[in-house]
């Protein structure tokens, strides 16, 4: 185990802990830069869905990781910023203007259904926001004069300052993006707006006392969000050409939700994870299913089925999630003969009504 | 006129489902304090019960509705006991995503067992109706209202004057304290995972002659009966059955009244824009009992 000796106090906010973690960074980042010189197609665009929805799985993180507030109805400002990007483009506006404009429309429903959010909090949130996408979605399936409806909406391929973009430019594209959105929402949870975030999420009302405006931050935190997504939204437009309202639906928005769930809440390493392991879950099942007997390998339930249930083991087991694993494993080495199974115990709280009797 | 009244009764007998089955939420509720968003799949994993005990094994009618809510309350207490037991203590979020996950699995496995095509049962009241001057009321929603009211009946009752609903009820205010003064709170959370597992499996028997069963009936439903439950204000039963009525009367008053008129769809939509007016503007329901958190 590494101790780092601090001599400054700019040391407790720096993006790297020290030399060798600033090292890794760099590794993994040339990396993922020279994966495509050695990979096929294939690979390539499965990584830049992970890209993708890593930003998507960002914004839904500062939201439920950081804020404490639930939505099950993230689905929406994909599709909101997906549908918006593709209309944009199809009027002829440049992919530079609409891709903000996409995101600052998502950013100001996140606003209103934040007014929602002011009254409410836990499940009724999440009731409220899955009814927010339940009405979007309908909106979209319905106003088949804008959105082309279940017939699906055909989405410009991608360019910059002129030129058209081929899956690997567009890879780099996506990186970039990622990068410069992580590097973004690290610093705002650094700052002391994501640090009002933190204390909203772990007590509301120690957050008032300490002089939080509650309902400016809940506000902000949805605006954020919600324009992240609707980035997320906005570039997988491209890369899935066609638009169809069935790809935005309660399922997308809880896949999303299992991605930071399984990621591990409150950790911006743990949206990466997520991100990965929900591009990679298909596959997998694929893979299973040729091992599997016929009879078991054929169902077409099975891709839920697994969805479920890593769900339900990951909450049981690992609610910290993937990279709770991760920090739990490098702490077992880190202290190698010494590590108490008990240093990382959750604490469990007894429950008690809120309702009058 | 007839049309309305004929509307009254088929909103209400739809009204009385999406109760049943928003009794069962909040009695899990009430009790527990833990959000069951599977409770819409275990009524329909209930109404496949049904379904088999008669269309396969051609059990008689009524010994295969009381076989089947027999066996849905041990599939609740088995998920109690395998499932949410272990999550006790853990934050409401967790647990409401442990009973998304289940939904997801619940509406798999029934898909693989079963597959995907909607299944009906004949009743003995199938395609029977009762005449009043012009209008006509069919048996079904007739029954189904009726035993709503028996199940309304029986369950205030039990949460007024039993033991062992007082007993819940003490439960879900203070669960250490009720464990102190000696309340069992282990079997009490797992009794009212079997209760509301029975009272879905009622909802998916009365369900059945209404629509046919398929595996993704329970989701949607499911969602319309939380909004009803919300509607009516969270933790309260007769509110639970009330938002359900109202939310079965929106609904087929929206389809009537404007569905034909402007082209498309509006029903599906009305029920989750008049959640969302709720939750802006009464977020406590209509019987309201929630209190601002104290420090």
């Amino acid at each position: 185990m590494r101790f780092v000796l601090k001599t400054d106090y700019h040391r407790d906010v720096d993006l790297f802990r020290d030399k060798v973690q600033l090292g890794w960074y760099a590794a993994l980042i040339i990396f993922v830069l020279c994966v495509p010189i050695f990979t096929g197609k294939y690979v390539e665009s499965q990584l830049t869905l992970v890209f993708l929805w890593s930003i998507a799985g960002a914004g839904l993180m500062i939201l439920v990781g950081y804020t404490g507030l639930i939505s099950l109805g993230h689905a929406a400002f994909l599709s909101v910023g997906a549908y918006t990007h593709a209309i944009f483009l199809d009027l002829g506006v440049p992919p530079f203007v609409s891709i903000p404009l996409a995101m600052l429309f998502c950013g100001a429903l996140g606003v209103v259904v934040s007014i929602a959010a002011l009254r409410m909090t836990g499940i009724y949130l999440a009731i409220a926001t899955l009814a927010f996408a339940m009405i979007v979605e309908k909106i979209v399936k319905n106003w088949s004069s804008v959105t082309g409806g279940n017939a699906g909406f055909r989405v410009a391929p991608p360019e910059l300052f002129g030129w058209e973009l081929n899956s690997t430019s567009y890879y780099y594209v996506c990186l970039v993006v990622l990068l410069v959105v992580m590097l973004c929402v690290i610093n705002l949870l650094r700052a002391p707006t994501g640090r009002a975030f933190i204390a909203v999420r772990d007590s509301e009302i120690s957050a008032q006392a300490t002089g939080i405006n509650l309902i400016q931050t809940k506000a902000l935190a949805f605006a954020v969000s919600a324009a992240l997504t609707g980035l997320a939204g906005t570039l997988l437009a491209y890369q899935w050409h066609y638009l169809f309202p069935d790809s935005f639906s309660m399922i997308t928005s809880i896949k999303l939700l299992m991605l930071v769930i399984i990621g591990g809440l409150g950790s911006m390493s743990g949206v990466i994870f997520g991100a990965i392991f929900m591009t990679l879950l298909p596959d997998g099942i694929a893979t299973l299913r040729d091992w599997l007997p016929d009879a078991i390998g054929n169902l077409p339930g099975l891709e839920p089925f697994t969805f479920g249930l890593l769900l339900i083991l990951f909450l049981i087991f690992e609610p910290r999630g993937i990279s709770g694993r991760w920090k739990k494993i490098r702490l077992f080495f880190g202290q190698f003969p010494l590590y108490r199974n008990k240093t990382l115990r959750r604490q469990r709280s007894f429950l008690r009504t809120e309702r009058v009797h | 006129m007839e049309t309305f009244f004929q509307l009254l009764i088929s909103g209400i007998a739809q009204g009385c489902v999406y109760g049943l089955v928003a009794i069962g939420f909040v009695l899990i509720y009430k009790a527990t304090e833990m959000v069951n968003f599977a409770q819409g799949d275990i009524m329909m994993l209930g109404a496949f019960f049904t379904i088999t005990l008669i269309n396969y094994l051609n059990w008689n009618y009524f010994l295969a509705i009381i076989v089947a809510i027999l066996a849905m309350a041990v599939v609740g207490l088995v998920l109690e006991r395998v499932l949410l037991r272990r999550m006790i203590g853990e934050s409401p979020f967790a647990i409401l995503m442990v009973t998304i996950g289940l939904g997801f699995v619940l509406r798999s496995v029934v898909g693989m067992i079963w597959g995907h095509n909607p299944r009906s049962i004949v009743t003995p009241y199938t395609d029977q109706s009762l005449q009043f001057g012009a209008v006509v009321f069919p048996v079904a929603d007739v029954v189904v209202v009726a035993a709503t009211v028996v199940l309304c009946g029986l369950t205030f009752l039990f949460f007024r004057y039993t033991r062992f609903g007082v007993a819940m009820q003490a439960a879900s205010q203070n669960q250490l304290a009720a464990y102190y003064v000696g309340i069992p709170v282990k079997r009490v959370v797992a009794a009212s995972w079997a209760l509301a597992a029975a009272l879905a499996a009622i909802a998916g028997v009365l369900l059945l002659p209404l629509k046919s069963a398929y595996p993704e009936v329970g989701l949607v439903l499911g969602i319309k009966a939380f909004a009803a439950a919300i509607v009516g204000g969270f933790g309260s039963l007769p509110g639970a059955m009330i938002g359900g009525l109202v939310i079965g009367l929106v609904e087929i008053f929206t389809k009537y009244g404007i569905d034909g008129r402007v082209g498309f769809s509006v029903s599906d939509t009305s029920v989750y824009v008049l959640l969302l007016v709720m939750l802006i503007v009464r977020p406590s329901g209509i019987f309201a009992s929630m209190q601002r958190k104290k420090v």
